[in-house]
């Protein structure tokens, strides 16, 4: 009898000795068939190697993630990895020693990381004013602007429009043939910050928030109040129409053929393909001849893979070498080709390119072409506090205007009053 | 029936301790804590703290946005108390007067209070859709240019509807068990003294119901201030411009997702006080004129 036991305990001692690697939780925001790329590159890592153990844990969209990360974090069960967006970039950065620089990171334990490897639309964001990075980009995009094919035959125009002013003379006709012209999803992300971007404007002082805490927005400004009084204008016409603050409600009415463009991200891509039952096309953000001649580039949006502190050496092992293999040009090829996301580092857009995959799918290559286009002083993105609150603000008084409740110009300057009291709290709380 | 008697002590308050640490650890912690977050300024991920006494009442009281939500707080627990109070009276009365199919009635008339704020939410989001919505569709053929996501009236309109069709069960049960209760002499002597229908109505039988009156005047107004988060949350949170958010849903949306743990702690103790002013004022002024 006892042997019997003796024997049981030494049987579980041994596999729990087999079992030890070490685990690595991810905590994403990616959902659909991003999540399911997302699991299998977690796979593929897991299948090379026997030491660690990466696990990814769908979290909802960014802001659910980011709010189940902070709760996480103080309650001291934060997870190892997690995937933060562009628009709390601040609040994580800004709080001091919640999370482990990437950089620091890959120093410490041997992964060679040259930050000039990156593609130069990517490597500002998400590093300090030194130009150390942080947070490890991960999902790429850009806004670029999808259109029916098919519409755009029937009503008889040849290119899809490169500035406004043609998307003006484009839309006339697409009316007749029974199309809206135009949806845009996350306005403040398409049609405010990457709108300032193309146009080359500052968005806010302190270098747009990169030389430190921003206390003045610039949302109110020539270009944006002519833009946006002219969304009105086009939604009275039947040019544009607005399908609620829903990502999904917008890229609807493309899918729905109830509108011939849609403002969307290069990273639709990939669900696009699958879901489209018509053809489609991808070109650059239109801009406004009269205020810039040609567009600049556009910055990056989505998100970044951020360390939390406070981790064992060992996982810290693990955690660098997993990061390593998701910008090795082989995977990064593969998320951008599954995805359409941008490879963000130079070879990998190298590999791509010669591999030929541009050559059977040249709409994959507009976003990196947008974001490679040269950098001017304003195109290198933002880092502000409380954005979210800030972005939400947007959205109203963009909904304001498009109901024609206030003009661009009433509308954009109470953007600007509200956000400058938001930058102001969050300078105040990091002091 | 014998009477159960402890002799020891402290027995009955080993009875009452469960209950008392669910109300400590639910709700006297939570306040305390909520309170001394609205005294300082947190960064989301509590690193740095520091006390400013009552800056963040100021920033609170002082912003345009909190009104817009106070006010219409205010008017959606007006209507939707005044809705669902009226349609469950209503439903409860006739209900009442049945013999043969009263209790197929009561079961089904009871059927939505079983469901969760969420879950109604969710299935009204469904009919109020603008590319496949049933009701959507049938109040734009109406003429009324119904829409939802940028028509702030309309999506105020579609709460309130939303929130009385749920409370409506819960009214018209408690109110048919109050009427019920009416003792059958006193109905069929006024049977006798009056042929009116409504007048035997307001003047007999409403009197007589004030006690359930009161009760659920006072839940349905709990109800709508904070149990229709889960609605708003599944249907518009808070759009279109911001003007369907109840107070405790901004609290919810400034503290979780703007991670202003400061800001959103002072708004929470700001409506306490508020609810709490608010009953006082009930039990003070109204239940004085409830006759038991």
């Amino acid at each position: 009898m006892k042997s019997k036991s003796l024997l049981f305990i030494a049987t579980c001692a041994m596999a729990l000795n087999l079992n030890a690697t070490t685990d690595i939780t991810w905590w994403h925001a990616m959902g659909g068939r991003l999540g399911e790329v997302v699991n299998e590159m977690a796979t593929k890592f897991n299948n090379s190697q026997n030491e660690y153990k990466v696990t990814p844990i769908y979290k909802g969209g960014y802001e659910d993630t980011m709010t189940a990360g902070i709760a996480a974090y103080r309650a001291h069960q934060a997870p190892d990895i997690i995937q933060i967006f562009d628009a709390g970039s601040a609040t994580i950065i800004g709080a001091k020693g919640v999370v482990y620089p990437v950089a620091d990171l890959f120093d410490k334990y041997g992964v060679k990381f040259n930050a000039q490897d990156y593609i130069s639309g990517v490597r500002n964001f998400y590093a300090n004013s030194k130009g150390r990075m942080i947070g490890s980009p991960f999902n790429s995009s850009t806004p670029v602007m999808y259109y029916n094919k098919d519409a755009f035959k029937k009503a008889g125009i040849k290119n899809p429009p490169a500035t406004w002013e043609e998307f003006e003379k484009d839309a006339v006709l697409l009316k007749k043939v029974g199309y809206i012209g135009l949806s845009q999803s996350l306005s403040p992300w398409t049609a405010g910050e990457n709108f300032m971007s193309r146009h080359n404007l500052q968005m806010a002082n302190k270098n747009n928030g990169f030389d430190g805490f921003a206390t003045k927005l610039y949302y109110e400004n020539p270009a944006m109040d002519y833009h946006w009084d002219k969304l009105r204008d086009w939604t009275t016409k039947g040019y544009f129409k607005y399908y609620g603050r829903g990502w999904a409600d917008n890229q609807q009415a493309f899918y729905d053929q109830k509108v011939a463009m849609w403002l969307g991200s290069s990273g639709s891509f990939g669900g696009l393909r699958k879901g489209a039952k018509f053809n489609f096309g991808t070109t650059y953000l239109p801009y406004w001849k009269k205020f810039i001649n040609p567009g600049a580039q556009t910055f990056i949006g989505g998100a970044a893979l951020f360390v939390f502190s406070g981790k064992s050496d060992k996982k810290y092992k693990g955690i660098a070498k997993f990061l390593q293999y998701l910008t090795t040009p082989k995977m990064q090829y593969f998320w951008h080709k599954s995805t359409g996301y941008v490879p963000i580092t130079k070879a990998a857009y190298a590999l791509a390119k010669k591999d030929g995959y541009y050559k059977t799918t040249p709409d994959a290559e507009i976003g990196i072409k947008q974001l490679s286009l040269p950098t001017q002083k304003w195109t290198k993105g933002y880092r502000l506090g409380n954005y979210v609150q800030i972005r939400e603000i947007m959205t109203i008084e963009f909904e304001n205007i498009l109901n024609g409740k206030k003009t661009a110009k009433q509308a954009l300057s109470d953007v600007d009053r509200k956000a400058d009291k938001l930058l102001a709290k969050f300078a105040r709380t990091y002091r | 029936m014998k009477k159960v008697q402890f002799n020891n002590k402290f027995i009955p308050y080993l009875f009452v301790s469960p209950q008392i640490i669910i109300i400590l650890v639910f709700f006297i912690w939570p306040s305390v804590m909520a309170i001394y977050y609205s005294f300082v300024m947190q960064d989301a991920f509590g690193v740095s703290t520091q006390f400013v006494w009552f800056q963040n009442y100021k920033d609170a009281l002082l912003n345009s946005d909190y009104y817009a939500s106070f006010g219409f707080t205010l008017i959606f627990s007006s209507l939707v108390t005044l809705f669902s109070l009226s349609m469950g009276l209503f439903l409860a009365h006739k209900t009442n007067n049945m013999i043969k199919s009263r209790g197929i009635y009561r079961t089904l008339l009871m059927w939505p209070y079983a469901l969760a704020p969420a879950v109604v939410g969710l299935m009204a989001s469904f009919f109020f859709n603008q590319s496949h919505g049933d009701i959507y569709r049938f109040l734009n053929q109406l003429g009324w240019k119904f829409d939802p996501t940028s028509d702030p009236f309309s999506a105020q309109a579609m709460l309130v509807f939303i929130a009385s069709w749920k409370q409506i069960s819960v009214n018209f049960i408690f109110f048919l068990s109050g009427l019920q209760g009416i003792p059958k002499s006193v109905l069929e002597a006024s049977l006798i003294d009056c042929k009116s229908n409504s007048k035997r109505f307001w003047t007999i039988i409403f009197p007589l119901l004030a006690p359930t009156t009161f009760f659920l005047f006072i839940t349905n107004i709990t109800y709508s201030f904070f149990d229709t988060f889960g609605i708003i949350d599944t249907t518009t949170r808070g759009t279109p411009m911001g003007q369907t958010k109840t107070l405790a849903y901004k609290i919810y949306q400034d503290g979780f997702l703007g991670a202003d743990i400061g800001g959103s702690s002072a708004q929470s103790v700001i409506l306490m006080l508020f609810v709490l002013v608010i009953t006082i004022f009930q039990f003070k002024y109204l239940e004085k004129k409830v006759h038991y």
